[in-house]
């Protein structure tokens, strides 16, 4: 009996201890890989934030009035800008725009309303197409507009953007379509309406908020690429207006005067880095706000 | 799904069997735009092929065999660049891989919920920072710093001898790394977050710690995901142009040394088009531009593929 009641003392202690040396390593373990984990972050944060803090003091150091409104100068000589990049950006992207959203939104409806084979095709050569490298979204352009044309020109770097742009309008404008009630396409369709003046008037209406997201990110996404441009709209040092000759772009002065030995050059460039960094954010963070009152909009 | 603006399967084709004249007219124009957006992704690929074939017919299969670049003398062999964006590529994926999973299990699993949300929010939109910026931090920042203190440190490690430079294999990598982390990191914490709590508090009701819930409910059901997100990752690494052309030396050689000058196949691209005045060196680049098309859609068909799969996954388990 009581050899017994020993024995089971002695197990309930082992069983104890093991618990408690198993509680011990699995704790100790717990807080190895959360450490790790926080080791992670940080070190993901460092050049991140670096990047950040340092493209806004070294660019708002960049920055004047001359900046925006003078052409640049050559190095060594002060007081240039950038406006020709400035307004070369805005043509070059907005030609772009024009031509790749609306294609990609008729493309996106055309995702939407149908299924079968060929929209599965269509979706998966998008996906495949949205990661496509840019500089042979820009050989392309330059094969098909520069050589036949026989010059560089802002034409040919708004078709390689507009490639370039396809993918996104076509799956954000497919997303936000998406979102727009099937009870609204069926009420069109019950009344008799034609199927093109439903998705006119009732699914692009509703989805406006979410196609305008999608212009957003494509724009911004595009308006940050430099490849695409090294051989169709290929930079100039002067105030370009016709579509026809090569022209300046914000990007591109960040990688030519970027990769000068010339300090004055390389202010140039942080400052045009910070010129992007705001239009990028700017675009990105009121898409995002227009996508949350959009959801809320519709909830 | 259901819910959405989209009528599926046998109620759409009873629906559209009696079309009228201008509503198949309609469907007709929508889907002359679906294969018009077909034509041009396979004129992109056709066109770089056809401007190619000269310099392809010229170097036969060295053209991928060959180690030599000489331009003057109409040698064209891509393997040095095949090496330069593999090798860059891969220091890129080895060093943001594990940072950024862990950063992102972090946010999701162990930071409380407003810092995680706020710091979330801004790695999301580093991931929209255009990337000749990371290319310019790399080349006036980064590059001093791998020269002066980061690479003199490196030299017991194999294969990193030779000269610190300010430019180099591993300083290209490691702005890839940068540039794929945030990509990285947003998906994971996306995917973890998707956990369902139900099998969370599984683990934590069997006396498991947060660790043990980690590795045992999460991990498991967001690899295939995180994969995914990985070979999206590598896609854009490999096709990076602006960021490695900064900072990669420009050596037309196979590297031999992990800080040895080298070039990618985008940056060769980028540095010798708009000089390509000799035979065939034109024609020659845009044959590295297939290449390097080639690669991009086998890697982004493969991580669809991937995401696609995780997506079934998931439908069928709900």
């Amino acid at each position: 009996m009581s050899v017994v009641a020993a024995s089971q003392v002695d197990r309930r202690t082992l069983i104890r201890q093991s618990a408690r040396k198993s509680h011990r390593r699995r704790q100790i373990a717990g807080v190895v890989a959360a450490a790790l984990c926080g080791l992670g972050l940080c070190i993901a944060l460092v050049p991140l934030i670096s990047i950040v803090a340092l493209t806004v003091s070294k660019g708002i150091a960049a920055w004047s009035v001359d900046f925006f409104t003078r052409l640049p100068t050559p190095a060594g000589i002060p007081g240039g800008g950038i406006v020709n990049a400035l307004v070369g950006s805005l043509i070059i992207d907005g030609l772009a725009a024009v031509m790749a959203l609306p294609v990609g939104f008729i493309v996106a409806l055309f995702l939407a309303e149908h299924e079968g084979r060929l929209a599965n095709t269509v979706r998966f050569v998008v996906d495949v197409a949205a990661g496509l490298p840019a500089i042979t979204i820009g050989l392309f352009a330059y094969a098909i507009v520069v050589l036949p044309e026989g010059h560089f020109s802002a034409l040919s770097a708004s078709v390689a953007l507009a490639v370039l742009m396809l993918p996104i309008a076509i799956r954000a404008g497919e997303t936000a379509i998406r979102t727009v009630p099937q009870d609204l396409w069926e009420a069109g369709i019950a009344l008799g309406i034609r199927r093109a003046r439903v998705a006119r008037s009732l699914v692009i209406v509703s989805a406006l908020p979410g196609l305008v997201t999608a212009s957003l990110l494509a724009i911004s996404r595009a308006i940050g690429e430099a490849a695409p441009l090294l051989f169709t709209a290929i930079g100039s040092q002067v105030f370009a207006t016709s579509l026809g000759q090569p022209m300046a772009s914000l990007s591109l002065v960040v990688y030519f005067d970027g990769i000068q030995p010339y300090p004055d050059l390389q202010r140039t460039a942080w400052g045009t880095a910070l010129t992007l960094l705001v239009i990028v954010m700017l675009l990105n963070v009121s898409s995002r706000l227009l996508a949350r009152r959009m959801r809320r909009f519709t909830r | 799904m259901s819910a959405g603006y989209v009528t599926g399967g046998r109620d759409r084709r009873r629906l559209t069997r009696h079309l009228r004249l201008g509503d198949r007219a309609y469907r007709r124009v929508l889907q002359g735009f679906g294969v018009f957006v077909l034509v041009i992704f396979v004129a992109v690929g056709a066109t770089l092929f056809i401007q190619a074939w000269p310099a392809f017919k010229h170097s036969g299969p060295g053209f991928v065999t060959g180690t030599t670049w000489d331009p003057s003398h109409a040698i064209y062999g891509a393997v040095p660049f095949i090496a330069g964006t593999l090798f860059t590529s891969a220091i890129g994926l080895a060093l943001a891989i594990p940072i950024g999973i862990g950063a992102a299990i972090f946010l999701a699993e162990y930071a409380p919920r407003r810092i995680s949300g706020a710091l979330g929010m801004l790695v999301e939109l580093l991931a929209a920072v255009p990337s000749v910026v990371y290319g310019l931090w790399g080349f006036l920042v980064l590059g001093p710093i791998f020269q002066n203190t980061i690479e003199p440190r490196l030299s017991w490690l194999p294969f990193a001898h030779g000269a610190p430079l300010p430019v180099g294999l591993l300083l290209a990598g490691v702005i890839l790394a940068v540039m794929v982390l945030p990509t990285i990191v947003a998906v994971t914490r996306d995917l973890a977050n998707a956990v369902p709590a139900t099998s969370r508090e599984a683990v934590f009701g069997l006396g498991g710690t947060r660790w043990q819930m980690v590795r045992t409910a999460v991990l498991p059901a967001i690899r295939t995901g995180v994969v995914g997100a990985v070979v999206l990752g590598l896609g854009r690494a490999l096709g990076e142009t602006m960021a490695v052309t900064f900072v990669i030396g420009n050596t037309n050689a196979v590297p031999n040394s992990l800080i040895a000058p080298a070039q990618t196949m985008a940056s060769l691209i980028a540095n010798e088009f708009t000089e390509a005045t000799e035979p065939f060196h034109a024609s020659a680049l845009l044959g590295i531009a297939v290449l390097l098309l080639v690669i991009a859609v086998i890697v982004n068909a493969l991580a669809r593929l991937l995401v696609w799969s995780v997506s079934r996954e998931v439908r069928e388990t709900v």
